[in-house]
């Protein structure tokens, strides 16, 4: 449907400058451009739907709840989960990862003397929220190493001798990235789950960055939840998804109540509603979840195209290229077997903070520090890298605009 | 001696030479490496000015006259082209000068985004530990 020339024609950031520059726009993985399908209906529902799901008989609400219920069906669809009821709308991956852990908690599935196995490479949203688990109720974590580094094994694959093993240390509760936003590497969820499942120990993959590069089919994966956000696949921030499988979901009980989330409530006793409105206690970011069904219709009808796919494999390519050709670069996971088009690095002599910042006044978007992904960069690189990351809107003269522009930073640095 | 205001002003002129932003970043960062360096040994918890990104180690000293003198050092080296025209401004001043001075010279050679309080190179934080040190020796 789309020629790689013709993608960007669907967002006005295209055409923007920086410090006098055409922006080259490569903090992809922090968020993503909007195309103007998602923004138009946003603006539309926000000019003429505009009232609270759920609950009132008027017209509009009518309106805007269906709106919001298309956007569940669209996350449905694009997982292909069994039933819209395993689709639970948050504000982004992190709630839905903080909803999964106190939710377990409040369950009982995770107790005193328990192991909730990460690996080595999490965001923090999905390291914080189970160390506040461990907190709460006297469990531990297990972190799993991958193998990255400079001078050593760079493939940035986890070790699965070592996950193999702490599974079968106690581990109550398994919660891994699909693709970490420092490494890049796309890790072996299906077979991680199926080990897993093997000892009875369900899974939760973090699929912040997994959802953008690659197809996710929960039911072939079998994972037991799998969270992303919105933002960072064309739709607005503050709406996210957390699948759910429905055996899951119903034994599981809520942590947040309020509006919404209820079926009868009086002084002395409140029955929940059923799944997965459990879940989404007080007014929902309606707006968001409906934003949801153009953001991922457009990701789908991209990730169809062999013209784009093609397209992708070019400008991941040419990154190879630019960033090789930089002296005294080191890449994370340079040896990756299976990588998306992001890419974390440093460069012997230069201070990412100050790379970044020259690379903005020429124009180019990169981000440095720690990524929200502290103890993975501090042993690899001592606390702080750049890191570009690309969409399919991206080009390859950006990539050379790029290539030129760090060549050009390193000598003014060194 | 000239007053702060006139560095202030004299920085002003040296950074309106150049129209692109690159330029002023390479006089910056030609500043940055000719900021003088702290002792290893003073690159101390207790003198560190955490940023998100980058570390800055700031020490102050009195000399009989009243004067603050600062020295620093930082990992980055916009950074430290940052804090060495703080530096240049401040250093031999009195207290009094230090907590009564308008510092206008950043706005005005388009830096000024790097004072936003959440900028992870810490110019905002960077000021208020050269305003604490003015207000702790002030008290003496």
């Amino acid at each position: 449907m789309y020629s790689p020339s013709q993608i960007r024609d669907n967002f006005d950031f295209a055409s923007r400058t920086v410090a006098g520059r055409p922006l080259v726009y490569f903090d992809n993985a922090a968020t993503s451009q909007r195309p103007r399908c998602v923004l138009d209906l946003q603006d539309e529902l926000c000019r003429r739907h505009n009232a609270n799901i759920h609950r009132a008989v008027h017209t509009l609400s009518y309106e805007a709840t269906d709106y919001y219920e298309k956007g569940r069906v669209a996350a449905q669809i694009f997982l292909n989960a069994a039933s819209p009821d395993e689709i639970v709308l948050t504000s982004g991956a992190t709630a839905a990862i903080n909803l999964v852990a106190q939710c377990m908690v409040r369950g009982g599935f995770i107790g005193r003397g328990d192991g909730i196995l990460i690996t080595e490479a999490e965001h923090h949203s999905n390291l914080v929220p189970w160390q506040m688990v461990c907190g709460q109720v006297g469990a531990h974590l297990e972190v799993v190493p991958v193998r990255a580094g400079k001078g050593t094994a760079n493939d940035g694959a986890i070790d699965m001798d070592a996950y193999r093993a702490a599974l079968r240390r106690g581990v109550k509760m398994v919660a891994i990235t699909h693709v970490s936003n420092i490494l890049g590497v796309v890790n072996p969820v299906r077979e991680m789950v199926r080990e897993a499942h093997a000892l009875g120990i369900p899974v939760l993959i973090d699929g912040a960055q997994g959802i953008v590069h690659r197809s996710v089919d929960v039911q072939a994966l079998d994972c037991d939840f799998y969270a992303f956000s919105g933002h960072k696949i064309y739709a607005p921030t503050g709406i996210g998804v957390l699948y759910g499988k429905r055996a899951w979901l119903e034994k599981l009980p809520p942590f947040m109540g309020g509006g919404d989330m209820v079926e009868k409530v009086t002084f002395e006793k409140t029955t929940y509603a059923d799944i997965p409105l459990k879940f989404e206690a007080g007014t929902s970011n309606f707006v968001g979840g409906a934003c949801l069904a153009p953001a991922l219709e457009f990701a789908a009808s991209l990730a169809s195209d062999g013209q784009v796919r093609l397209h992708e494999k070019a400008i991941m390519e040419a990154m190879d290229k630019a960033l090789a050709s930089v002296d005294g670069l080191f890449l994370a996971a340079g040896e990756a077997a299976d990588r998306i088009p992001l890419y974390s690095f440093t460069i012997e002599g230069v201070h990412p903070l100050d790379a970044a910042t020259l690379m903005d006044k020429m124009g180019v978007a990169l981000r440095s520090g720690h990524m929200c992904a502290e103890p993975i960069v501090d042993r690899i690189a001592g606390g702080s890298m750049l890191r570009a990351s690309l969409m399919p809107y991206n080009t390859a003269e950006e990539v050379e605009i790029f290539g030129a522009a760090l060549q050009k930073v390193v000598k003014m640095l060194r | 001696m000239k007053s702060i205001n006139d560095i202030q002003r004299e920085i002003i002129d040296e950074f309106a030479m150049y129209d692109e932003w690159l330029d002023k970043y390479e006089y910056l960062i030609d500043i940055g490496r000719n900021l003088p360096l702290i002792d290893e040994s003073d690159k101390t918890d207790a003198n560190l000015i955490e940023g998100c990104q980058s570390r800055v180690w700031l020490t102050c000293t009195r000399d009989e006259n009243g004067c603050l003198h600062f020295a620093a050092d930082s990992d980055a080296i916009i950074t430290k082209g940052l804090i060495s025209l703080l530096i240049r401004v401040f250093d031999g001043r009195s207290s009094e000068e230090i907590l009564g001075t308008d510092l206008f010279f950043i706005d005005f050679i388009g830096l000024k985004e790097n004072l936003s309080p959440t900028r992870a190179g810490g110019l905002a934080a960077m000021i208020k530990r050269i305003r604490e040190y003015a207000a702790e020796f002030k008290e003496d």
